[in-house]
């Protein structure tokens, strides 16, 4: 029983990352914009929230929680939005390829992040010793009193709040998109931009404002991990491949951010079976990490042979828009 | 001033170096349904484009209801009452008919149920009632048929409060019944006080849906007229001056012996429903076969079936070659089939989906067909050139070069390069899925003789087409297919249009 409690914690604790990722790429997709940076965007996001609070830290001598997660949820919006922004200049002004511009950006993203936790770690005075304890403190408190509850405490309130936020930005996400006349504006210009263009709709707008809020939300997942996964410490590469799993769940969810929520769960809880399987090897524990992808494959085989118009991506994903263009 | 919804003065729009528009006038009354006519390639759509926003004139002046303005963006154009009907449609196919009308829309940001019911649904249904169109708006675009798309495409218009309306070839793909209950429509719309625009290239249509006519050629306005003096011939003329006017030649067939003859044969598409039922015809050597039916009918398994592209779940198709043995085409591949000198141009919907690259260039696209003749490791690239250059002298593609790449030219210029590049093979035995569909009337013709040129050098022709009228001119036989099943086949030369319709819609054979 025990172990399964821990298990629960342990996929929760692996799937929220991935899920901030996936949520933003939704609505990034939803735009028609395929944004394979979000892997790099994520490293951004979190090494730039912890920089924020290392320095402010390091500059007071009693730092409050509080202003330090604020510290670190602001910056790492602004930076992970940063990469967006990049993003989106070059795919929707200038119209670049989206997924060389895509994979550039995770390169650089991934880079960003090694390069300023290393320079931060020296700071700190070695790898391993950057510790923001007082901000990790913030994003680690558990909610009072119901989390001390037998069972139902540490499986449903055992968490920080980026946990719950998590769950209620996907359950936004799916309000917005499918219950709001912009939502249907995004989804159109991710269908069809042409003829959302000659319904009125200002595509660039959308298409810029879809994918930079979805880097921002995706930049999250990175700050959790970084805080409230490790408690606010940096190793380089640490994120690992979160990034891509992320990408990964957007297919398995089908685009849809409530199957996102569970969807982020099962990844996680594959993502880390091999450690509660006895008597694996190495070798055979790289194979148990495969599962994620796995699942991934078999669901786009079945999906793509059920052959349903609404479970499709959207239409114009991956290509960009120009009016005057025959 | 008043009496006017728009005039353009002195329009001019260029791509490149093409000039699309060249100082075009033109003036549309209110309430008043105007036509224009004018060759492919002529810039009606383009400038149609300009009046709802999607393309920016270079020069010229618009107004609208008298005033000045400026149209930057389609935005900006239902804003000034003018709403398009563009000829492939701009639906969402994921969307239903009632998200596609209020896309774009300004209005409370939350969308619930009852919401939708109330104000959008309730609102569609009374434009619905009132100008006679048949709506569900719930539907999903993607289980609607052309026609429905077409009036979700109108409904959006007059919801979006637009009192000018631009139709791009709205009738291309309707059947007659079709076109008469669009015609009603627009007839009510006109007693409401609209002012329409109507791109066509059927001058039957012309003359009888509108009350003036005008006339573009290359770019330039030519004229406009009133339509009660106008007669078709005197219509053609203005379009097309200077130009000798051609009738189908149609030659007595010759009978030079079977080429192909199908037994029986079955197409069940991926999704498993049956395409084609139990089919069996023979084509001759030296004839052109007319394949008629409601579009999706099976048309497309038919000659798709015959070209390799379609596995024949039952039955077979066997082959006649000039000299040698039969051939069992039902178990050979494509490629095989294409060498025995069965060719196939299918030209669809969406003409640079099938058969031609569009980001290649003409004489590269010549290769598609040719790229694995020649034993050396480099393609010869000098035999599509020369065959390149040859079509467009012949056709009369109208193009920058060999080298222009075709996505460039306009939707009639694609579609002969494709014709032609599949005539250049000296086919046994030609199918053609709707070589003129949206050509205008002189490239059509180009196209008709070109298949009797084929025809009377002994190849069999199989010709799917959607204008009957042309059907009957120029094929000998017609075969009709009414949901997949074989209804009739029947002499070109003897049969009504109305014989067709009945086999069209399974009404079986009129002994």
């Amino acid at each position: 029983m025990e172990l399964i409690i821990t298990f629960i914690q342990k996929a929760i604790g692996q799937g929220i990352a991935i899920l901030f990722g996936a949520t933003g790429e939704i609505a990034t997709e939803k735009s028609g914009n395929l944004n394979l940076g979000i892997p790099g965007i994520m490293y951004m996001g979190g090494i730039s929230g912890l920089m924020g609070s290392f320095f402010y830290e390091l500059g007071h001598q009693n730092p409050s929680p509080g202003v330090g997660a604020l510290i670190a949820v602001v910056c790492t919006l602004v930076a992970s939005a940063l990469g967006g922004l990049i993003y989106s200049v070059l795919t929707i002004t200038l119209r670049a390829n989206q997924n060389v511009v895509g994979l550039a950006l995770t390169t650089f993203g991934t880079g960003f992040g090694n390069f300023f936790g290393g320079s931060i770690s020296k700071l700190a005075g070695g790898v391993g010793q950057i510790s923001v304890m007082t901000t990790a403190s913030a994003f680690q408190k558990k909610l009072p009193g119901l989390s001390e509850l037998p069972v139902i405490g540490p499986v449903f309130f055992s968490y920080g709040f980026l946990t719950y936020l998590s769950i209620v930005l996907s359950v936004l996400m799916f309000l917005f998109l499918n219950r709001t006349r912009m939502g249907l504006n995004l989804r159109a210009v991710g269908e069809d931009p042409a003829t959302a263009d000659a319904a009125g709709i200002n595509v660039s707008a959308y298409k810029y404002a879809a994918t930079i809020s979805g880097a921002a939300i995706a930049g999250l997942g990175g700050l959790y991990f970084v805080m409230e996964y490790l408690g606010g410490t940096w190793t380089n590469n640490g994120f690992g491949d979160r990034g891509w799993l992320a990408i990964a769940l957007v297919i398995l969810a089908l685009w849809n951010p409530l199957s996102a929520v569970w969807g982020s769960i099962v990844f996680g809880g594959l993502y880390i079976i091999y450690i509660y399987i006895p008597g694996l090897n190495r070798a055979a524990q790289e194979l148990y990490k495969m599962l994620p992808y796995l699942v991934t494959i078999i669901v786009l085989v079945i999906t793509s042979k059920r052959n349903k118009e609404e479970k499709q991506p959207p239409a114009s994903l991956g290509s960009s828009y120009f009016r005057e263009e025959r | 001033m008043e009496e006017y919804a728009i005039e353009l003065q002195g329009v001019t729009k260029s791509f490149g170096s093409v000039l699309a528009n060249d100082h075009v006038n033109l003036t549309l009354k209110k309430g008043e349904i105007l036509a224009i006519l004018g060759e492919n390639g002529s810039g009606k759509t383009t400038l149609m484009n300009m009046l709802s926003g999607i393309y920016f004139p270079d020069e010229g002046t618009i107004r609208i209801n008298g005033k000045e303005v400026v149209i930057r963006s389609p935005r900006d154009a239902f804003e000034l009452g003018i709403g398009m009907v563009h000829q492939h449609f701009k639906l969402i196919n994921v969307f239903t008919a009632a998200e596609n009308i209020i896309l774009g829309l300004e209005g409370k940001n939350i969308l619930s149920r009852r919401d939708m019911e109330k104000e959008v649904a309730e609102k569609i249904r009374q434009i619905a009632e009132k100008y006679g169109f048949d709506i569900d708006p719930y539907q999903k675009v993607y289980n609607m048929s052309v026609s429905q798309k077409q009036t979700v495409e109108i409904i959006k218009i007059i919801y979006r409060g637009a009192d000018i309306f631009i139709l791009d070839e709205p009738t291309a793909v309707l059947t007659p019944q079709e076109t008469k209950k669009l015609f009603a429509v627009l007839r009510n719309m006109q007693e409401a006080g609209k002012s329409i625009i109507i791109i066509t290239h059927k001058l039957n249509e012309v003359l009888e849906i509108s009350d003036r006519v005008a006339i573009l050629r290359k770019g330039k306005s030519i004229r406009e007229i009133r339509t009660s003096g106008a007669v078709a011939e005197f219509l053609t003329e203005m379009m097309f001056e200077g130009k000798t006017f051609l009738d189908i030649n149609r030659s007595e067939p010759e009978d030079r012996g079977v080429r192909i003859s199908m037994e029986g044969v079955s197409v069940r598409a991926a999704d498993g429903v049956l395409k084609l039922d139990n089919v069996s015809f023979k084509v001759s050597a030296g004839e052109i076969l007319g394949v008629a039916g409601i579009s999706g009918s099976g048309q497309k398994e038919l000659v798709e079936a015959i070209a390799g592209l379609q596995k024949a779940e039952t039955g077979k198709i066997v082959y006649y070659p000039p000299e040698g043995e039969a051939k069992l085409l039902s178990s050979m591949a494509p490629s095989e089939i294409s060498k025995t000198g069965v060719k196939l141009a299918f030209v669809p919907e969406d003409r640079l989906g099938m058969g031609l690259v569009g980001s290649m260039d003409l004489t590269d696209n010549m290769m598609l067909r040719s790229y694995n003749e020649g034993k050396g490791f480099f393609a010869d690239r000098r035999a599509p050139r020369e065959l390149a250059e040859d079509v467009v002298k012949k056709l009369e593609v109208v193009t920058p070069g060999v080298n222009t790449p075709v996505r460039r030219l306009s939707g009639g210029n694609v579609q002969k390069v494709l014709v032609g590049r599949e005539i250049a093979s000296s086919p046994t035995v030609l199918m053609v899925a709707y070589p003129a569909r949206g050509l205008d009337v002189s490239s059509a013709y180009t196209i008709y003789n070109l298949l009797n040129e084929q025809k009377e050098a002994g190849a069999a022709v199989i010709c799917v087409g959607e204008d009957l009228d042309v059907l009957l001119e120029l094929c000998d036989r017609i075969m009709v297919l009414s949901g997949g099943k074989l209804t009739g086949i029947v002499d070109a030369r003897s049969a009504s249009k109305e014989d067709i319709g009945m086999l069209m819609i399974g009404e079986g054979m009129k002994q």
